[in-house]
């Protein structure tokens, strides 16, 4: 099984690379296209800016390569906001794997943005999330959030509903961070990799 | 709904836990990764290590850590303790930290802030402040808690999230190691005016001042050392009771 992890600018490369350590995997860093295409899974990180990450990744050329990935990909967190159409974070269009909007948490009274912290996830729909019970808890950091739409395969509320999980052909991503939710993160991760 | 988070801390020096620890199921108490794990076992929602430890090799000795508790624990944590860089924090993060807390780097310059936040993000941002009562009124602590500033705590709170802290770690001199409660009217004050969460810290002695800290407080999250390291309050014990009283915690 050759994993690889999407090598830019990502902040979360390393605590990936643990977490597929943690399930005796080493993983490939890497932008090579050779590479991302050969692998039998990738993994699409993100932690930072949608407008900084994307010039990153149009300045490699992985703008074009992702979305053209033939294995199963699993973006994270920023990684899901980056495979949908557009984000409202900056103003930047993104790459448009899910035609979905990536909008901001509203300002109201009493509700941090940031949602930072474990939150819930439910109507969980897909082999993802074998073994896992509704309401399970997953690590969360996140100002923009994915609108709710018919590639959902999880939902989770913070102000409103939102979809927090999505999939579409051989394309998965998840907003919480599952690579530090703890053992039912862990078990995500190894259900992707045995997908 | 998003829960409230329990938040451990581990003082470190030259790598090992200094505060007393009382797990007689550790094979070494004093290692900060196994306690690390137990915690998180137990329900932990993040952890703290501090490294305080003061040596010329600092940074090596801290991103040495960091790398241990990264490839071993599997929920959040963050690293603090002497970090005054871009340089340091970059190592941090390299080596596998989800946030890094800055504290008396930020008073001596606060512009550290803004271009940490700008390289990393705010979300790995976490700004320490020390906070004591003199004479009524709220001044920012050095230095452990052991120098004063002219600064006030809750213009200096505003200020960091103005700057692009992605959250605060408030400390109250005035009620850490008392074992008497949160400081919950400061932490309201400064929580009800700030978007970004707050973590209360100092004065955790029993299981209600938690419920206190969440609900008078409006805490987002409440970190505590030595009750949890001397067993006085055990994590699933508190959790579930904190269910109990109605605050949202994770419990599975």
């Amino acid at each position: 099984m050759r994993v690889a992890i999407v090598k830019y600018n990502a902040g979360n490369i390393r605590s990936v690379a643990y977490a597929l350590n943690r399930l005796g995997i080493e993983p490939e860093i890497s932008d090579d296209p050779e590479v991302l295409r050969s692998v039998d899974k990738v993994i699409f990180p993100g932690v930072g800016e949608a407008s900084t990450a994307m010039r990153y990744l149009k300045k490699d050329g992985l703008d074009k390569l992702i979305p053209s990935l033939q294995q199963p990909v699993l973006g994270i967190c920023l990684g899901l906001q980056l495979m949908c159409a557009h984000s409202e974070e900056n103003n930047t269009d993104c790459l448009n794997i899910f035609p979905v909007q990536v909008k901001k948490f509203p300002s109201q009274d009493q509700i941090k943005v940031p949602q930072i912290g474990w939150n819930t996830i439910h109507e969980l729909k897909s082999p993802l999330f074998k073994g896992l019970s509704e309401n399970a808890f997953m690590y969360f950091v996140h100002s923009y959030y994915a609108e709710q739409n018919p590639y959902a395969i999880a939902t989770t509320d913070y102000i409103f509903p939102y979809t927090s999980a999505i999939h579409k052909d051989n394309f998965y991503a998840v907003q919480f961070h599952a690579e530090k939710s703890g053992e039912v993160g862990s078990q995500i991760i190894e259900n992707f990799i045995r997908l | 709904m998003l829960t409230k988070r329990i938040i451990p801390c581990l003082d470190v020096k030259d790598g090992k836990t200094v505060k007393g620890v009382n797990f007689e199921n550790l094979r070494d108490a004093g290692d900060p990764v196994e306690l690390g794990a137990l915690y998180s076992q137990q329900g932990a929602d993040e952890l703290v290590f501090l490294d305080i430890t003061a040596t010329l090799e600092k940074r090596g000795t801290l991103v040495e850590l960091v790398r241990k508790v990264a490839a071993n624990i599997n929920i959040p944590f963050t690293i603090g303790g002497g970090i005054s860089s871009i340089e340091d924090v970059s190592a941090c993060l390299n080596a596998g930290a989800d946030k890094v807390s800055i504290n008396s780097s930020a008073v001596k310059n606060p512009a550290l802030i803004d271009s940490l936040a700008r390289e990393f993000g705010s979300q790995c941002i976490v700004v320490a402040i020390d906070t004591r009562n003199n004479q009524g009124i709220d001044l920012v602590h050095t230095h452990g808690g052991t120098k004063a500033t002219a600064i006030q705590t809750i213009p200096w709170a505003i200020e960091v999230q103005e700057r692009g802290a992605g959250e605060i770690l408030l400390t109250s001199m005035d009620h850490d190691g008392t074992k008497a409660g949160f400081a919950n009217v400061l932490t309201s004050s400064i929580s009800h005016r700030l978007q970004i969460p707050i973590i209360a810290s100092g004065g955790a002695g029993n299981m209600q001042h938690f419920v206190d800290v969440f609900t008078q407080g409006a805490a987002d999250a409440a970190l505590a050392a030595s009750i949890f390291h001397f067993k006085e309050i055990e994590i699933p014990t508190l959790k579930h009771w904190l269910a109990d009283q109605g605050v949202s915690v994770r419990t599975n």
